[in-house]
């Protein structure tokens, strides 16, 4: 366990065998694989489109023409989760990388320069932290009128923070470190001390939040679709949960499923995030458990 | 032990009281079965909280149902809509449909004692509806003189001859308004205004704001023995799923117009403790619609039009998204309103047809299956208008046309669908009896100004529908109105300048104790002086 533990930077089989340990992960890992492949092949398995009214409406799961039963016009439910998967991870991912792109860039000059810059964006920051996240979300489409482009901007732009203040100070540390210092001396440019030097250097604690931040954006999206604030021409679950949530005492199904598939894809997320935290950040990983 | 002898002692009394109301009643009154007795509580559901309990000041659905018990017409309307009496016991129209003198009940009291006269009706229509009520100024404008002939008898004088005038004299189009408390004084800022005084068979009590509206019985009503409620309470539940388990529970015994979500609808009808009807909206007649805006590319096209007609199931739409409620529409007009014409061409359900039009007009099948692109803005009042977008857009990709959907708030959507900013929306508007006062306003050319909603926002114009209509509401003559609005019906469902939907119905549910709540074509916004309840 010890000797295990002191040589994690190691990456390559060490990295693995890290992950491996923790089962949780691995039972993620697989999920959220199963997932993506639905997502992939969401158009062979369901070649039509998932608002074609293909079955009678109100069909219960099992029935002849729907797996998983029909909505309240007739569409087939698992259809609608299969191409919702789509919706709901190209949004996770592509939000999340927008915040992250924000949230490193502020943090790292803020972490590197220190001093004026640093206040000025940490308080630029903090004003995006006192309001709730949710809150800005629901305003921001609400005012760019729901679209992909719109969701997936409100969903960064409330996320980015906690990504800048980590950043910030994993900049913070290594910018008194004696390989930094090495860097200043030999005459490298600022630029190419951030990009090559540090960064690298923070890009574990980085990459970990940032599988977190996924499960987040999924559930952000679908929150906002649940109120009807998605994208009208994406199915996605939230959406599946909010138009079926008035029929729910008549037809369980109908939000049950999609339910489930976030429940699920969020919980794999969060499993395999805490993997890549056991692998990539042990130390941490170790003083949390004991 | 004296508990149960007194019991035992209500028990014989009742049994006997019964007994003796029933035995003559069944033979004299043949066909009411039960008495009609004085007593007992309604408690009926009031959604949003109305504003203000003034009906010529404010004219809002849920102010409708409160006030129409405190305030009256001088007429109502039967389900056929044809005028009854009401504060007015008996009228003439002059052969020249120009004069119309109404002579009024003589008894009749404020609620304060003053008796009401002729002079409160000339006051009413004259000066304090044509300042405060914009539907009645419409009308009364139409006057040259109105004036009391005599204590109880008032005689209108107008212009040029107006087919719905009778039409403007229910009780929310003209409420009957004291002269002695409202003459002379700023009527909206009258004191007066939070205790409203009317002739209605209730009395205003007491406004727990938030919580209920209590009316008591008026013991001088004009009306010999009525009311038979001793009270009514309002009461305002602001959550949807709080009115479906009020009515569950029994806690009211009355909901009507939207109080009761159409999914909540078909679990709500098998309650063995309430009668769900969808009469009683006759005067109302609300028909929904696609809006087309026909000034847009390939919307301007007829062909393209009738093509949506044929492509979209107003069946499905009725039965699944509406759950049952309303009737698919075959026109603009109202099957249950006046002047409907049956005969007008025929848009079945056929994709085949549709994009047969289609192929007419020149939109050809493009490599990936797309004849045409539009947007469709859908309307924000909830769930149903979103599934009825969903569905739409559907229904018109299996004929080739790619539908968009966009989403926006109540004040984004008035906003845009009043200043021509879209392809397709919807709509829907009440007709108030009569084709001139709730179908003219959306198809006239003259009604076509930017900003202004619920006027001809999709830019329709054909001369000869303008002509007829003109012509229609300027003769009091039902059968020359009945010719020209069937002509003028005719011509529209060919053209089709919105695409019809549905003759929309509203669940009225009662609490089956309670007998003659829905009477007339205005429902739940009589004045319940017949209403009463059975005593088991």
């Amino acid at each position: 366990m010890t000797a295990a533990a002191i040589t994690p930077s190691r990456k390559g089989a060490g990295f693995w065998g890290a992950f491996a340990r923790n089962k949780g992960a691995v039972i993620g890992l697989a999920f959220l694989t199963l997932i993506v492949l639905m997502a992939a092949f969401a158009d062979v398995l369901y070649p039509d489109s998932p608002w074609d009214m293909t079955a009678m409406p109100f069909q219960p799961p099992l029935s002849d023409d729907a797996l998983l039963g029909s909505d309240t016009l007739g569409r087939d439910i698992a259809a609608g989760i299969a191409h919702g998967a789509r919706v709901s991870l190209l949004i996770g991912l592509t939000s999340t990388a927008v915040a992250v792109l924000i949230g490193v860039f502020l943090g790292a000059v803020s972490g590197f320069y220190g001093g004026r810059v640093d206040d000025l964006v940490m308080r630029f920051t903090e004003l995006f932290q006192t309001i709730p996240n949710f809150v800005l979300a629901v305003v921001l489409v609400a005012i760019f009128t729901p679209s992909l482009t719109s969701i997936v901007l409100a969903i960064a732009i409330v996320s980015w923070p906690p990504l800048a203040r980590l950043a910030r100070g994993e900049f913070m540390s290594l910018r008194s470190r004696e390989f930094v210092h090495a860097a200043v001396t030999t005459g490298q440019s600022n630029m190419t001390i951030i990009w090559r030097q540090i960064l690298p250097n923070s890009l574990s604690p980085i990459i970990v939040s940032a599988s977190l931040m996924v499960a987040t954006a999924i559930l952000l999206e679908s929150s906002l679709s649940f109120l009807g604030l998605g994208d009208p021409n994406l199915m996605s679950w939230g959406y599946m949960v909010g138009a079926a949530r008035t029929v729910i005492r008549q037809a369980w199904w109908m939000s049950f499923f999609p339910g489930i598939a976030i429940l699920l894809t969020v919980l794999a997320l969060n499993l395999v995030g805490e993997g890549l935290n056991d692998a990539l950040n042990p130390k941490l990983a170790r003083k949390g458990r004991s | 032990m004296s508990n149960r002898l007194r019991h035992f002692r209500q028990t014989l009394t009742a049994a006997a009281l019964a007994a003796a109301l029933a035995a003559p009643l069944a033979l004299t009154v043949p066909g009411v079965a039960v008495a009609q007795e004085r007593g007992g509580t309604m408690n009926i559901i009031v959604q949003p909280e109305p504003p203000i309990l003034v009906l010529a000041l404010n004219q809002q659905g849920p102010t409708q149902t409160v006030a129409g018990k405190i305030y009256q017409g001088l007429l109502t309307f039967g389900f056929d809509l044809k005028p009854q009496p009401e504060l007015a016991e008996s009228w003439e129209v002059s052969p020249d449909g120009k004069v119309y003198t109404f002579k009024l009940v003589k008894n009749a009291k404020w609620h304060d004692g003053k008796p009401f006269t002729a002079h409160d009706v000339v006051f009413s229509t004259s000066k304090l509806l044509m300042e405060t009520h914009p539907r009645a100024r419409a009308t009364f404008s139409k006057c040259e003189k109105i004036e009391a002939l005599d204590d109880h008898t008032v005689q209108f004088t107008l212009k040029e001859p107006f087919g719905p005038f009778l039409q403007a004299f229910e009780v929310s189009s003209a409420p009957m308004m004291p002269k002695h408390i409202y003459d002379g004084t700023d009527y909206k800022a009258n004191p007066a205004n939070a205790t409203p005084i009317g002739t209605g068979p209730f009395k205003f009590k007491e406004w727990n704001k938030g919580s209920y509206i209590h009316l008591v019985r008026n013991d001088e009503y004009w009306k010999a023995g009525k009311p038979y409620l001793d009270d009514i309470y309002f009461r305002v539940i602001p959550d949807a799923a709080s009115r479906a388990v009020a009515v569950e529970q029994g806690t009211v015994q009355q909901t009507q117009f939207n109080d009761i979500e159409t999914f909540d609808v078909p679990r709500l009808k098998g309650l063995p403790n309430v009668e769900m009807t969808t009469k009683g909206y006759e005067f109302f007649a609300p028909l929904s619609w696609i809006e087309i805006n026909t000034r847009n590319k390939p919307l301007d096209d007829k062909r393209f039009r009738q093509a949506m007609m044929h492509a979209i199931d107003r069946k499905f739409i009725r039965d699944k998204i509406w759950f049952g409620l309303g009737r698919p529409a075959t026109g603009p007009v109202n099957s249950v309103t006046r002047f409907f014409e049956p005969n007008v061409r025929k848009y079945d359900f056929d994709p085949k047809k549709a994009e047969a039009l289609l192929e007419e007009a020149g939109y050809k099948k493009g490599a990936d299956g797309t004849r045409a692109k539009v947007r469709l803005l859908v309307m924000p009042y909830g769930e149903t208008w979103t599934r009825l977008g969903e569905y739409v857009k559907q229904a018109m990709k299996r004929v080739g046309v790619d539908v968009t959907l966009e989403t926006t708030d109540a004040a984004g959507w008035v906003n845009r669908v009043s200043n021509w900013d879209y392809d397709l929306s919807f709509n829907f508007v009440y007709q108030y009896g009569d084709p001139a006062l709730g179908v003219t306003r959306t198809y006239v050319s003259d009604n076509i100004r930017k900003g202004v909603m619920f006027s001809n926002t999709m830019g329709y114009s054909n001369p000869e529908v303008d002509k007829l209509f003109a012509q229609a509401a300027q003769t009091n003559k039902d059968e020359e109105r009945q010719q020209l609005y069937s002509a003028a019906q005719k011509i529209l469902v060919e053209d089709v300048p919105v695409a019809w939907l549905l003759e929309m119905e509203f669940p009225t549910f009662v609490d089956k104790r309670f007998k003659n709540a829905v009477t007339t074509a205005i429902g739940v916004n009589e004045s319940y002086d017949s209403v009463y309840m059975v005593k088991k």
